[in-house]
């Protein structure tokens, strides 16, 4: 890289035009992608006039249901490169067999990189996120989350990595370190150049934001319960939300110590993680995984909560064994800190210590297989539909169970050292990460989707869309099961035994088929869209739910609850429907007080997103003064007193009576017809 | 009679075949085993993969039989919509996976002891001695006892143990043999070590399988097992190649660079791979 000098260094730091991606076509074009992307968006809301509606409507918006949106557009859209990106990385391995292939190693070391760590940071991490923030104030009859603004502060930080990701491609090139960045490889000896800065401050961003989700997550659980929902009358879904924020708030923190202790050494010069002068990176390893392994749960308890609200919805019955998925929940996520160690088996620990911590993971095993089988019998006399969301379910079930008996054989470590580092592993937690986090999300997604935008989403897209995700991920990732087996080590940007070459190809169709899945979920909202007056469901609850979120309109008025509800059992709205007590008004509207919209979350992400920029390329200026603007919007807003609006008992009235109305005048529908277009959103009881 | 269910179980139980297949293959994987700690990785793959099978196998079949069975076509079937908790089943389900894990916990820590790198392999011939150093993007394999040094070929003698100090000269790295014994990391600044033993004399492919830059993918190289016989005449023809590994050829060596052809050094400077190690402790206490 050329020196910039005097004034044009002070400006702009160590960028120069040499940071523009024209070492590579793919490389050139992806960028270009980015460029052209970004800039038509921009042209379309202009055109559209839509930048006041999004500012004020979506932007600024404190309310839960609309960062949970958010939240989820930005884990589509990342998704969306991340998978490219994988197709990329199997084609490359399937063709270059005893040949180069198309992406040289610096690029498909990017590609890796870029993809563990959008996937797990920007992809799963929004995903869930998205989806707690959306349903959980909803099933504990909340009418928002416990910190509305800090809530919206999260969002922009994670959004600001998203957007430092997504820079990355255009401006300099990406950590070759993988995502977990092990040192020395991404100390400043061994990586001189801007990409592991760049995946050091994307990722303190997410981690700093998905630290303050877990406090507010789990304070809005602990405080913010409607009178008579005691911790045992909560959904299941609530449930795997406050593991998962207690996990959040004590397993973020190793990993922004980590971050920050490896970005002291590349700009300090300290000494925390390299080679020589005291450092040493099995600190680091450990430090990593103390947050590694409780992310693992951080992502999949989630989607187990979708699972046991899908299954239990659509088979039409009780969720078996509540007391038990509970505590089964509970004691993974206690366990979940005890494990990290089986990392780095191979790290030269003695056999005492990798035997107990191989036991200690074993152990995980039953409460998870606990909770395979209380869904298993949840369907167990039950009333079973085949609807999208629970064919995800259905395929997580078998799926799940063969990552776990690979899990369990990756948890001995005489087997560890055979397939650790090798795609044995890649194919081991694809298969947590797919049938187990991202079959969830999707599931939750088709299932509460009606919720959100007030209408169904298209069955049969729906079901090409399971069909693909399935298949695909069968054919990716069985293979490398076998090629693990034979010793195929990870991030291979090349291989030499021809072997190989079926099960590499079988992969790569695999890979195809997934990216078909995805596109399949996007035509299914096209198509959604366009049906939306056909497949409107205002009254609320499509699926006969059994939760207090099915209790309102689809989608919920902005206060959630005209009068906050009292709980008497589980299944609340199931109980209530039962009794004749659902769609009853309260006796008298009260004025509602919501927080109002701010803009201290955007102006906060947009500059902690500046300040990383400004750090990735030394422009000094440009992060001192994202510092300073982060810390001015803290103290300006801490003046602020006029917080609140009032939303009038008139207006209140006028909107639960427009949607009790409808409620009464619409017909019930049968289960047999909830995915016709008879359904109206008011299930038909069953006496 | 019913409709046979519409299930994903054949495709469930093609897929634990999927991995168990690799035993069978030809391969060069630990499943085409060749040292006894490789075989006896094989066998305990197979071990704990049928223990979990007791869990797993009844999943296959239930879900598929549950969600048919129960579906909401068929009103055959009785439909308890309240029915959620039973005593019997609920000590089953806790019970069979803690009974499992119980016996596959007594299973890891014997043979995690027993399987242990770290361990010497029983034999009545002393261990051959020799030392790794991970360099980018080759290794660099040191021969103490008989002072020769070889890049990317490590010959042994087959039936003989062979006992492996690892280092890095560099960024982390990995050291396996699929066919003989599993991996160990090699680190700068530290030892690590790794036992391993071929039975019989053969060809094995060798690694680092932890992504180290540019070279990684071909940082690869050849386990030769060999009879005495050829072992000696191995090392003859190393002492024979006349280039001698001292301080200065060794830093050529250390070089960022893929090797293709193994290099033989026919001399290596006595106390070479402690240097390497103390390198990083400049400041050494007594």
């Amino acid at each position: 890289m050329t020196e910039t000098r005097g004034v044009w260094h002070l400006l702009l730091g160590n960028l120069t035009y040499n940071a523009l991606p024209f070492y590579s076509a793919i490389a050139a074009f992806a960028a270009g992608l980015v460029v052209v992307g970004a800039i038509s968006v921009f042209v379309l809301i202009t055109w559209l006039g839509k930048w006041r509606y999004l500012w004020t409507e979506w932007f600024t918006s404190v309310d839960h249901k609309r960062i949970g949106v958010m939240y989820i557009i930005i884990a589509f859209i990342m998704m969306s490169r991340a998978l490219i990106e994988a197709v990329l990385m199997r084609v490359q391995q399937a063709v270059a067999i005893n040949s180069p292939g198309f992406l040289p190693p610096d690029h498909f070391g990017q590609l890796f990189s870029t993809h563990g760590t959008i996937m797990i940071f920007f992809m799963a991490m929004p995903f869930l996120t998205g989806l707690i923030n959306y349903v959980m104030p909803l099933q504990i009859g909340a009418r928002d989350v416990k910190f509305p603004l800090l809530n919206s502060i999260s969002l922009w930080l994670t959004g600001g990595g998203a957007g430092l990701m997504m820079v990355s491609l255009v401006l300099g090139k990406f950590s070759t370190g993988g995502w977990s960045g092990y040192p020395p490889y991404t100390g400043i000896e061994f990586s001189p150049g801007v990409g592991p800065d760049y995946w050091i401050w994307a990722v303190s961003l997410s981690s700093i934001g998905t630290t303050l989700t877990g406090l507010n997550f789990a304070t809005t659980i602990y405080k913010g319960r409607a009178p008579g929902m005691t911790l045992m009358r909560m959904p299941l879904f609530c449930w795997t939300s406050l593991c998962t924020s207690i996990l959040m708030i004590f397993a973020m923190p190793p990993l922004t110590v980590a971050t920050a202790l490896l970005a002291l050494d590349r700009y300090l010069g300290m000494h925390f993680f390299t080679n020589g002068m005291g450092g040493n990176m099995m600190n680091y390893a450990n430090l990593f995984w103390l947050f590694g392994h409780p992310e693992v749960y951080i992502l999949i308890l989630p989607a187990f909560g979708v699972y046991s609200e899908v299954i239990s919805a659509f088979s039409s019955k009780r969720l078996y064994g509540y007391t038990s998925l509970v505590c089964a929940t509970m004691a993974i996520a206690i366990l979940s800190f005890t494990v990290w160690l089986h990392h780095f088996f191979t790290m030269g620990q003695s056999a005492n210590i990798n035997a107990a911590f191989g036991i200690a993971t074993m152990t995980i095993g039953v409460p998870t297989g606990v909770k395979v089988y209380d869904w298993l019998l949840t369907m167990f006399r039950g009333r079973v539909r085949f609807t999208p969301p629970m064919l995800f379910s259905l395929a997580f079930i078998v799926s799940f169970v063969i990552g776990g008996m690979t899990g369990i054989i990756l948890a001995t470590p005489p087997l560890d050292y055979m397939v650790h580092n090798t795609v044995f592993l890649v194919a081991h937690f694809h298969n947590m990460l797919i049938p187990g986090l991202l079959y969830g999300m999707i599931a939750g997604y088709q299932y509460w989707f009606p919720k959100a935008f007030g209408f169904r989403l298209n069955e049969t897209w729906g079901r090409i869309a399971f069909g693909c995700w399935v298949v695909g991920f069968y054919l990716a990732f069985m293979p490398l099961y076998v090629l693990g087996a034979e010793g195929m080590p990870r991030r291979s940007q090349e291989v030499f035994d021809t072997a190989y070459r079926p099960w590499l190809l079988i992969a790569m169709i695999g890979a195809f088929i997934l990216l078909a899945g995805l596109v399949s979920l996007f035509i299914q909202l096209r198509v959604s869209i366009r049906q939306r007056d056909s497949n409107r469901v205002f009254a609320g609850d499509p699926w006969d739910g059994r939760g207090l979120e099915w209790s309102v309109s689809a989608p919920p008025p902005e206060y959630n609850f005209a009068a906050i509800p009292t709980v008497t059992s589980r299944d609340t709205f199931a109980g209530q429907k039962e009794r004749g007590q659902a769609y009853h008004p309260p006796k008298t509207y009260q004025d509602i007080e919501m927080p109002k919209n701010s803009a201290a979350g955007v102006v906060i992400g947009i500059s902690g997103a500046a300040c990383a920029f400004g750090l990735v390329w030394h422009i000094w200026w440009m992060s001192i003064l994202g510092l300073i603007l982060i810390w001015g919007t803290v103290i300006v807003r801490s003046f602020v007193r006029d917080i609140y609006k009032v939303i009038p008992a008139a207006d209140v009235a006028r909107t639960e009576a427009r949607w009790l109305n409808h409620v009464a005048n619409v017909r019930p529908v049968p289960r047999e017809l909830e995915t016709t277009l008879a359904n109206k959103g008011l299930a038909e009881s069953v006496a | 009679m019913r409709a046979p269910p519409r299930s994903r179980w054949p495709l469930g139980g093609l897929l634990l075949a999927f991995p168990l297949a690799g035993c069978h293959s030809a391969g060069r994987g630990f499943f085409a085993p060749r040292g006894p700690v490789a075989a006896a990785d094989a066998h305990l793959f197979v071990v704990v993969a049928i223990l979990m099978a007791i869990v797993v196998v009844p999943v296959f079949i239930l879900t598929p039989l549950f969600a048919w069975r129960y579906r909401l076509g068929n009103a055959a079937s009785p439909y308890r919509p309240k029915w959620d908790f039973s005593w019997p089943l609920e000590v089953l389900i806790w019970g069979v996976p803690t009974a499992i894990v119980i016996s596959l916990g007594i299973i890891l820590w014997r043979d995690t002891h027993r399987l242990d790198p770290y361990r010497p392999i029983a034999s009545s011939v002393p261990p051959l001695q020799v030392q790794a150093v991970g360099l980018d993007w080759k290794w660099l394999f040191i021969y103490p006892d008989q002072h020769i040094a070889v890049l990317n070929e490590l010959a042994f003698p087959a039936d003989r143990p062979v006992h492996v100090s690892i280092t890095s000269d560099t960024v982390m790295q990995s050291l396996l043999i699929p066919q003989l014994a599993g991996q160990i990391y090699a680190m700068a600044g530290m030892t690590t070590q790794l036992n391993l033993m071929a039975d019989s004399p053969g060809q094995f492919i060798g690694e680092n399988t932890q992504f180290n830059g540019m070279g990684f993918q071909n940082q690869k190289f050849t386990a030769l097992a060999l009879s005495p016989d050829d072992f000696n005449q191995w090392v003859a023809r190393a002492r024979a190649s006349n280039t001698p590994l001292d301080a200065g050829e060794y830093a050529k060596v250390a070089e960022k660079s893929s090797v293709k052809q193994p290099v033989y050094f026919s001399a290596v400077q006595d106390g070479l791979f402690r240097q390497i190690i103390d390198h990083y402790h400049p400041v050494r206490t007594p």
